[in-house]
C-alpha cells in the first residue's frame, strides 16, 4: 500500500519534471534554430570584400561596409547619449529621491517607458530631435532616439546594480563623517560599475537591432561614403536587411542572409560580453 | 533620574577629566506613527566606557544611532527632546551632520570592510576628509592599526583585500577605521555578536585601552561583556506598547550587584529576555 502511493507520487513528479524540461528546451529552440539556420543560409556571403567593401547594383552586389560602420557609430552614440543619464538618474532614484508622489511618477515613467512601441520613439525622434532641434535626418538624431528607448533598460539596471551593494558598506562609510555623494562615487559606484556596463551593454546591443525608431530619422540604403559628421545620414545594419528583404528585387537570398549574420554577430557578440562581465565579476565576489 | 557616577576602583584616569560627553534630555523617537523610544534621559561622561543593555528590540540600537544621527538615514523617523555633545545640540537643524559623524565614529555588528585593501580601508577617511599626502596617510593608517592592536597581524599584507581577513581582524580593522579620523566618541552597536570567543576578548580588551582617549558607547546584548568591560551600564526595556524606556542606569557595578529596580534584577539573573 505506502509502496505503491510512493510510486504514485514519484510518477505525478516525473510527468511534471518531464514538462518542465520539454517547456525548457521548447524555449531556447527558436533561438538556436534561427543561428543555425542564418549561419547555413549566409555564411556563404561572408567573404573579405563583403564586410570591407561599398555596396553596389541596390545591394545585390559589393558589401556592406557602410551600414556595419554606421552600426557601430549607432551604438557608440546610444552609449554616449543614455549611460550617463542613466546613471545619474538610477544614482538620484536609489540614493537620493524620498519616497515621494514624484519619485513614485518618474518609477512609474521608466516601466512605461519600455514598453513604448519603437516606431512611437522613431516618430518621437523625428518631430523632436529631426524638426524641433534641427538635426536633420542625421546620425545624431538616430543616436538621441535610440538613446531616449534604451534609457528605460539603463536606469533601471543601473538601479539594480546600486540596490545591490550592501547598506552596510555606505553606512560604514557614512558613519565616519563621508557625504552621501563621496559614499556614492568612492564606495557604492565602484561596486555597481559591472552591473552598469553590462546593462548599458545589453541596452545598445538591443539598439543595434532596432529598424523602426531609425527608419525615420536618418537611416538611408544607399550612401555614397561614409558618415563625416553627426549630421549626416547614415546606413545601418537593420535597416539594410530590411530594405534588400522587403524592396530590392531579384535579391541573391545569400546576399540578404549574409546580412542577417552580420548583424547577427555584432548584436550577440555584445551580449557575450555582457555575460562575461557578470560572471568575471561574479567570480571576484567569491 | 539623579545619578551620581563612580568609575571603578581599577580605573587609573584622572576623575576630574571625566565630564558629560553626551547628554540626553527627554528623548523621545518615533518611527511613522510608532514611537520606539519614550522619555530617555541620561548623561554618559567622557573617558569611559558606557554599556546600554536590554532585551532584543528594546530600542537600545536606536538610542544608539541617535548619537551620530545614523536614524537620518531612515525614513520616517523623527526625535523629539535634546542631545548634547559637549553642550552642543546635536538635533540642531544649524549642525553639520558629517562633521558630527566625524566626531562620534560608529562600528556595526556585522564586520563592515570596504572591498578594498587593510591600507585603503584606514586610509578612506582621512582621504575624504582632505588629506592627500601619502607619506602622512601612511602614517594615520600605522597609527590607527596600532591603535586597533592590527598592525602585527596586518603589517606584511596592507595591500590584501579586507575582506580576506578573519571575522575578529576584520572587525578591528572597522575599529582602525574610525580611528584614523580622530573621533571623540565611539558607537559600538553589538560589536562581537558575530565573532567567536576568542576575537571578542581581543575586542573587550581593545576597548578598555581605548577607552583612555575615547568615550565609547556600547550596546551587546552579552551581559557578561557589558559588565566585563562597562564603567556605566544603562538598561533598557520595552514597555506594553513596544516603545523602549531607560529602567536604570548607574554605574556598571552597581548596576549588577545591587539593581535598583525590581525589572534590572530579573533581566540580569536570568528571569526573562
Amino acid at each position: 500500500m505506502r509502496i505503491s502511493r510512493f510510486d504514485s507520487r514519484r510518477i505525478s513528479q516525473r510527468t511534471a519534471f518531464t514538462f518542465l524540461a520539454l517547456a525548457a528546451v521548447i524555449s531556447i529552440t527558436p533561438v538556436i534554430f534561427i543561428i543555425i539556420y542564418t549561419i547555413t543560409k549566409g555564411a556563404g556571403a561572408i567573404t573579405w570584400d563583403f564586410i570591407t567593401q561599398f555596396p553596389s547594383q541596390a545591394g545585390k552586389a559589393g558589401g556592406i561596409l557602410p551600414a556595419i560602420i554606421g552600426t557601430f557609430y549607432l551604438m557608440f552614440g546610444t552609449l554616449l547619449f543614455s549611460l550617463p543619464v542613466g546613471v545619474l538618474a538610477g544614482i538620484y532614484l536609489t540614493e537620493y529621491a524620498r519616497d515621494n508622489w514624484l519619485t513614485r511618477l518618474i518609477n512609474l515613467a521608466i516601466v512605461n517607458l519600455a514598453g513604448v512601441p519603437s516606431i512611437v520613439f522613431g516618430l518621437f525622434g523625428l518631430s523632436v530631435f529631426v524638426l524641433a532641434f534641427h538635426f536633420g535626418l542625421s546620425l545624431l538624431a538616430a543616436s538621441l532616439t535610440l538613446a531616449a528607448q534604451a534609457l528605460a533598460m539603463v536606469i533601471t539596471t543601473s538601479r539594480e546594480a546600486i540596490l545591490a551593494v550592501p547598506r552596510e558598506y555606505r553606512e560604514g562609510s557614512l558613519a565616519i563623517g563621508v557625504t552621501r555623494w563621496q559614499t556614492v562615487r568612492n564606495i557604492v559606484l565602484p561596486q555597481a560599475m559591472p552591473g552598469i556596463i553590462t546593462g548599458a551593454v545589453l541596452a545598445i546591443s538591443r539598439a543595434a537591432g532596432e529598424t523602426a525608431p531609425i527608419l525615420v530619422v536618418g537611416a538611408a540604403f544607399l550612401l555614397p561614403g561614409l558618415p563625416h559628421s553627426p549630421l549626416d545620414q547614415f546606413m545601418a545594419l537593420p535597416y539594410h536587411l530590411y530594405t534588400v528583404a522587403a524592396h530590392v528585387p531579384n535579391m541573391p537570398e545569400t546576399t540578404m542572409w549574409g546580412v542577417a549574420l552580420v548583424l547577427l554577430i555584432v548584436v550577440l557578440s555584445f551580449d557575450v560580453l555582457a555575460a562575461a562581465i557578470r560572471i568575471k565579476t561574479r567570480q571576484r565576489k567569491t | 533620574m539623579d545619578i551620581n557616577i563612580t568609575l571603578p576602583e581599577n580605573n587609573t584616569r584622572p576623575a576630574e577629566k571625566c565630564v558629560t560627553k553626551l547628554m540626553v534630555e527627554q528623548i523621545n523617537l518615533y518611527y511613522g506613527d510608532f514611537q520606539a523610544l519614550r522619555d530617555i534621559t541620561l548623561d554618559i561622561p567622557s573617558c569611559s566606557i558606557t554599556a546600554i543593555i536590554g532585551p532584543s528590540g528594546c530600542g537600545k540600537s536606536s538610542l544608539l544611532r541617535l548619537f551620530n544621527r545614523m536614524n537620518d538615514l531612515i525614513h520616517g523617523a523623527r526625535v523629539e527632546g535634546n542631545i548634547e555633545l559637549d553642550g552642543i545640540p546635536v538635533y540642531d537643524s544649524k549642525i553639520d551632520v558629517v562633521e558630527l559623524r566625524k566626531r562620534v565614529g560608529m562600528v556595526f555588528q556585522k564586520p563592515n570592510p570596504f572591498p578594498m585593501s587593510v591600507f585603503e580601508n584606514v586610509a578612506y577617511g582621512p582621504r575624504r576628509h582632505g588629506i592627500k599626502n601619502r607619506g602622512k596617510l601612511a602614517e594615520i593608517v600605522e597609527q590607527s592599526l596600532h591603535q586597533a592592536a592590527l598592525w602585527d597581524e596586518v603589517k606584511d599584507k596592507l595591500g590584501q583585500s579586507g575582506l580576506a581577513l578573519s571575522g575578529g581582524q576584520q572587525q578591528r580593522l572597522c575599529i582602525a577605521r574610525v580611528l584614523a579620523v580622530e573621533p571623540e566618541v565611539i558607537l559600538m552597536d553589538e560589536p562581537c555578536s558575530a565573532l567567536d570567543p576568542v576575537a571578542t576578548l581581543r575586542i573587550e580588551d581593545l576597548m578598555r585601552s581605548l577607552a583612555e582617549d575615547y568615550t565609547i558607547i556600547i550596546v551587546t546584548h552579552n551581559m557578561q561583556q557589558a559588565a566585563r568591560v562597562s564603567d556605566t551600564a544603562a538598561f533598557m526595556m520595552m514597555e506594553p506598547d513596544r516603545a523602549g524606556v531607560l529602567v536604570e542606569y548607574g554605574p556598571t557595578a552597581q548596576l549588577f550587584t545591587n539593581p535598583r529596580d525590581k525589572r534590572t534584577e530579573d533581566y540580569i539573573t536570568g528571569r526573562f529576555g
